[in-house]
């Protein structure tokens, strides 16, 4: 039996790393290659010895990236250059242009700040390099990456430029949604996906047991919080990936801002964000339809009250928000803010998104009330208020559902979100979908087997006459079910459905005639052409013949049944003759004379 | 497999196939060349054109104003009318889809769409859809900008009483006014957005895909193809690098049929040629003190102009010369071309990575250098105008639009210039209902489209079996460097044509359900090959067949139609063993 052999190196009942591996009709395809913000050391990146102590092009067919998060490309420089991979990567526009943005800052973050020795990183020049190697694709583009695999990207409304990939070798295929958002926001639209039919559908599962409320009322109440804490001269502090979420909230901020004439000021942190905002500006095809509309007339990501932070800004009293990245408060700019501003209580931290295992930001969010820090070592007291908004754009539960029910996978499996978590939604699908769900764990091996179909060439000829709702048989006119009948044949890796007559001709074979024949003798008086219409009434009886046939033989078929014998005799033979091709027929017909009478 | 020509004009194509009982329209190209044979309508009222004598024929008083002279020759004096694809030789409303190849095959769209019944869908890519709504909604805008309440119908009668060319005008009764905006609307949001390489289905007996023609932004060609047969629909390819992405021709290869139009319409000038000789046309013009009117559409070529002009300029020192872009439609033109980095050529795709926009139209703009301006009345345009200066305005035919108003106005000075760089449309005519003109004109004629010799290359490394072309393309007066030439059969066809093409149909493709693979058992028969009987039921839905396992009939309940179709598994053949 066929199967695909699914390996999570990393987001196996994690959220972080996401690298699965997928052996599928005798390729191997990474999916996503991400590195873990928790861990500094070799724990950040997946472990790629997994795969093949010598050459990864080797071993890899491809390597496909469903969007920029650091979490799912941020090991790709470092597998291309320094473990080594020259095999074809595949990633959407947007993607290819704002991931290497990101990696190069976060290279910056991990060599400068953190003081890591350069040689156990990748540099700038091997992030260009990588980036080299990447083909950017379109959604919906059908992708033949070699003569077998063929991949398709589909909307995702995760962030700018995700997407999800359906991978097809042959006739097994495979679904990887990295991460969707099933409910359009204000810049991206709802995720989507055709009734592909994959043999499995490998999903995210952040928000396993999560149904978010309405996102209005999420909105209208961060919105207030936000106002509360301005208006008692407090700080605001949102940590956000340059990229992404933060372009929302930044709609959201200015047009409240807007309404309600509020004069605090609104900072975000400089650098990235213009470029950011150049790339949405640029993909805004990308973007939901409303923004995609009005672009020419107003740019929806030009925003007259956000203006750019200044580090200076961190000291100066009164109230004010500020924007600024990492989003995970695990270092940079955001965390410095953060120091600086945790032990006022008038002050608040608003997390939009997932924090992963280690960072600061999860521990606060865990309400830890004291943070210590390495070199310097100190210990940071939190006393601002700390809210957690469930604005990260994952698909919750109910999306999830949806998006199974959407793309019709004969199984499921789970990845990228908490084990406990995953269990209970693996159960909902189970029992809801009646769909075999796997989660593995890293380094487990899936083991899914598929059901192959044979795809035959069938002649027009032979499918024209089986499709005949009547057929003529013999003397007969019969209502036919659909039924096909016919030769198979395989000849080198093509498969034929041939007319048995056109199958023997080609192949030069003789079939041999059989003829069964049968005597059956009856006791019945009277003349010959009596016994031959009891007969035909008898059958007509059983079998629903309606013709008269008179007095010669009665023909069914290739059955012949013929009554031999003098008017006068009393015994009577009836001979019964079928081919071996009508035998099912030919031998109901005699038993059923034999039994005549009873 | 049969093949409707709806339209004679090779680059404004639309005809129709029918195979495996879909139909699917090709392209539906407007024939927009009968506007020429209309007077201009000014946007403010013309003594010279109200003064122009009316053109009576003889005792046909009906006919009175409906024609007037200009120069010797006789216009129409009335809105100008389009020729539409036919509309007799095919239902629109059996039309399953339609296929758009790049947006100046397109302009016919609302009227198919508005024909009664018409339900099928209009595939073409996001950047054909956006430019294609433009270009309508620029014609639709000039033509409201200059209402008429008459539209002269009398003459269409008495053809055969008028001066040449209209008496040979092609059935002026099917002739029809420009479409609303509720029918371009309606046509909008029947087209579904697709993306190269993106494979769509058609009643699952068939699958359409665009690939990139390199012909303008978003440009296609269409393969059209059934697990068997594929059929491959070219239209308007480029092989040179402009600003769209280059043409793709691993997909077209091995064709049944290839259909090919849309080659050049100027095959003796050279766009690298025209390019250079407009810039120094335009220099020496502005140098002169004269102005440069250069009619155009307001997406394509223009940009490439304005692209290689500017720097030109300055070169020449006359950077401080402004570049008008005027159109209802200039901006949004202008900056939609820098957001659809997927469909530009490699060296613009690049820029976006730095993040740059990928044409330097945005920089000028940004830099005062290029104006556009939605009309002659926005706001601002009074005061910034200054001359001399280079505007490029519509429409192309100078039969109305913004550049009626320019010829008027530059038309008496021998300083000035009008620059054609439109293949679409025959200078001289344009210019007729103009003459006398004292301001020089040139054709400087850009189409970067395929050249005869381009063609016949490509169906070299294309091979098809059989192709199929205009008449025009294959018609032996030809000069030699207009012909086609290929090793394959060579179809042609002319408007109203209904042809059989030579594609027949043997197999389908059959699915074995798992459980009914399973159950087969193949022997060897000859060398490689081996064979097994096969009984199925046969499923077929959306076109697809799959073939599962056959219910195996109840013993006893035995009907004639279960006994007579109940089939041994065996084959009985070879040599009989007789003990």
């Amino acid at each position: 039996m066929p199967e695909i052999k699914v390996t999570p190196l990393g987001a196996g009942q994690d959220v972080g790393r996401s690298c699965i591996l997928v052996s599928i009709g005798g390729k191997n395809i990474m999916l996503d290659c991400g590195m873990h913000m928790g861990h500094n050391d070799e724990r950040r990146f997946p472990d790629f010895s997994y795969i093949a102590d010598g050459s990864l092009t080797e071993h890899l067919d491809c390597v496909i990236i469903s969007h920029f998060h650091l979490d799912h490309c941020g090991a790709l420089p470092f597998m291309t250059e320094m473990v080594g991979y020259s095999g074809p990567i595949y990633m959407t526009y947007p993607t290819k242009a704002i991931a290497p943005i990101l990696l190069e800052d976060m290279r910056k973050v991990a060599v400068e700040r953190k003081g890591e020795s350069s040689t156990s990183f990748f540099t700038s020049q091997m992030v260009k390099e990588c980036m080299k190697k990447v083909t950017a694709v379109n959604l919906h583009q059908t992708v033949q990456v070699d003569s077998e695999i063929e991949i398709k990207a589909y909307y995702a409304g995760h962030v700018l430029g995700a997407a999800m990939f359906h991978v097809r070798v042959g006739d097994q295929s495979v679904v990887y949604t990295g991460d969707y958002n099933m409910t359009p926001d204000r810049h991206l639209g709802a995720a989507w996906i055709d009734k592909c039919c994959p043999d499995l559908l490998i999903t995210e599962s952040t928000y396993a047991t999560t149904i978010r409320d309405s996102k209005r009322c999420r909105e209208r109440d961060i919105l207030k919080k936000v106002h509360e804490c301005v208006e008692r001269g407090g700080k605001v502090l949102i940590p956000v990936f340059a990229l992404g979420r933060a372009q929302e909230l930044c709609i959201l901020l200015e047009s409240y801002w807007e309404r309600t004439n509020l004069k605090v000021p609104v900072y975000f942190s400089l650098g990235l964000t213009e470029k950011a905002n150049n790339y949405y500006k640029m993909f805004i095809t990308w973007t939901n339809q409303k923004i995609k509309k009005t672009f020419v007339e107003r740019n929806m990501f030009e925003f007259k009250h956000i203006k750019p932070f200044d580090k200076s800004y961190m000291e100066n009293p009164g109230p004010m928000v500020v924007f600024a990245s990492p989003g995970m408060l695990h270092a940079g700019l955001s965390l410095n803010i953060f120091k600086r501003w945790a032990p006022d209580e008038k002050n608040m931290l608003i997390m939009p998104g997932y924090c992963v295992v280690g960072t600061v930001g999860h521990k606060v969010l865990n309400g830890a009330k004291k943070v210590e820090f390495e070199n310097p070592r100190t210990v940071v007291d939190v006393r601002m208020a700390v809210e957690y908004m469930s604005f990260s754009a994952h698909a919750d539960a109910k999306g999830i559902m949806q998006l199974i029910q959407y793309c019709q996978p004969k199984n499921v499996m789970l990845v990228h979100g908490d084990a406990e978590k995953m269990v209970f939604l693996k159960s909902k699908i189970q029992q809801e979908l009646s769909l075999d769900c796997f989660n593995p764990a890293n380094g487990e091996t899936c083991t899914i087997v598929t059901k192959p179909t044979i795809a035959a060439d069938v002649s027009l000829s032979l499918l024209k006459r089986d499709l005949q709702p009547v057929a003529e048989i013999g003397d007969l006119r019969v209502k036919r079910r659909k039924l096909l009948h016919g030769v198979l044949m395989v000849k080198g890796n093509k498969v034929r459905v041939l007319d048995s007559d056109a199958a023997c001709a080609e192949l030069g074979v003789t079939r041999h005639e059989i003829r069964f024949t049968s005597t059956v003798t009856l006791e019945d008086p009277g003349p010959v052409s009596r016994t031959i219409d009891k007969l035909h009434t008898h059958l007509q009886k059983r079998l629903g013949i309606t013709q008269h046939l008179g007095d010669g033989p009665i023909n069914i078929g290739s059955v012949l049944l013929q009554v031999s014998g003098s008017d006068q005799e009393d015994l009577k033979e009836a001979i019964v003759s079928w081919t071996y091709q009508d035998d099912a027929l030919g031998s109901y017909i005699l038993n059923s004379i034999k039994n005549i009478d009873r | 497999m049969k093949f409707y020509a709806l339209s004679g004009h090779p680059n404004k194509p639309c005809s129709v196939l029918r195979f495996k009982q879909c139909t699917i329209m090709l392209d539906c190209g407007l024939d927009e060349t009968t506007m020429l044979n209309f007077l201009p309508l000014p946007l403010v009222p013309s003594r010279r054109l109200a003064s122009l004598p009316t053109w009576t024929p003889k005792e046909q008083p009906q006919v009175e104003g409906e024609l007037r002279e200009c120069a010797g020759k006789v216009f129409i004096d009335s809105p100008p009318e389009f020729c539409p694809p036919q509309t007799s030789l095919i239902d629109f409303s059996e039309v399953d889809a339609i296929l758009v190849s790049n947006y100046t095959s397109m302009l016919a769209l609302p009227f198919i769409v508005a024909e009664r019944g018409f339900r099928g869908t209009v595939y073409a890519t996001e950047p054909t859809l956006h430019i294609g709504r433009l270009c309508m909604d620029e014609l639709l805008y000039h033509m409201e900008q200059t209402p008429r309440a008459q539209h002269a119908q009398h003459w269409k009668r008495l053809l055969h009483l008028l001066p040449a060319p209209l008496c040979h005008a092609y059935k002026p009764k099917l002739w029809r006014q420009l479409y609303s905006a509720d029918a371009i609307a309606d046509a909008v949001r029947r087209v579904h957005t697709v993306g190269y390489g993106e494979k769509m289905d058609v009643f699952g007996a068939l699958r359409v895909m665009p690939s990139s023609s390199g012909y303008c932004l978003g440009s296609a060609n269409w393969t059209i193809s059934s697990e068997y047969e594929k059929i491959v629909y070219v239209n308007g390819s480029s092989t040179l690098t402009t600003h769209p992405k280059q043409l793709e021709q691993a997909q077209l290869r091995g064709a049944r049929v290839l259909i090919l139009n849309g080659l050049t319409q100027v095959p003796s000038y050279n766009p690298d040629d025209m390019i250079g000789a407009f810039c120094a046309k335009v220099a020496h013009t502005l140098k002169g003190g004269g102005n440069v009117l250069v009619p155009c559409c307001p997406s394509g070529i223009v940009y490439d102009l304005i692209e290689c002009l500017a720097p030109y300029l300055d070169q020449q020192s006359l950077s401080q010369v402004p570049l008008f872009f005027v159109s209802p439609v200039a901006e949004h033109s202008l900056a939609y071309s820098n957001i659809l980095a997927e469909w530009l050529s490699h060296n613009k795709q690049v820029r976006v990575y730095l993040p740059e926009e990928p044409f330097p139209h945005g920089q000028l703009v940004a830099g005062g250098r290029l104006r556009p301006y939605k009309n002659l009345q926005a706001d601002g345009f009074s005061a910034e105008f200054r001359q001399p200066c280079v505007v490029f305005a519509g429409h192309p035919s100078l039969r109305f639009g913004d550049t009626v108003h320019f010829m008027e106005l530059w038309g008496g000075n021998a300083a000035n210039a009008v620059i054609f760089t439109s293949p679409d449309f025959p200078y001289l005519e344009c210019l007729a209902p103009y003459q006398p003109l004292a301001m020089n004109y040139y054709f400087t004629p850009i189409d970067t489209s395929l050249y005869f010799s381009q063609a016949n290359k490509l169906i070299r490394d294309l091979k098809p079996q059989a192709l199929l072309t205009p008449a025009q393309y294959a018609s032996p007066v030809q000069r030699s460097e207009c012909q086609l030439e290929a090793d394959c059969p060579v179809l042609t066809y002319r408007r109203g044509d209904v042809l059989t093409l030579p594609v027949r149909r043997a197999h389908q493709r059959l699915q074995l359900s798992a459980e009914l693979s399973e159950r087969l058992s193949p022997v060897p028969v000859g060398p490689g090959v081996a064979a097994a009987t096969v009984t199925g039921l046969l499923h077929v839905q959306d076109n697809r067949h799959r073939l599962d396992v056959a219910p195996t009939p109840a013993s006893e309940a035995a009907s004639l139609q279960e006994l007579t179709e109940a089939r041994p598994r065996y084959h009985t053949y070879g040599a009989v063993h007789v003990p």
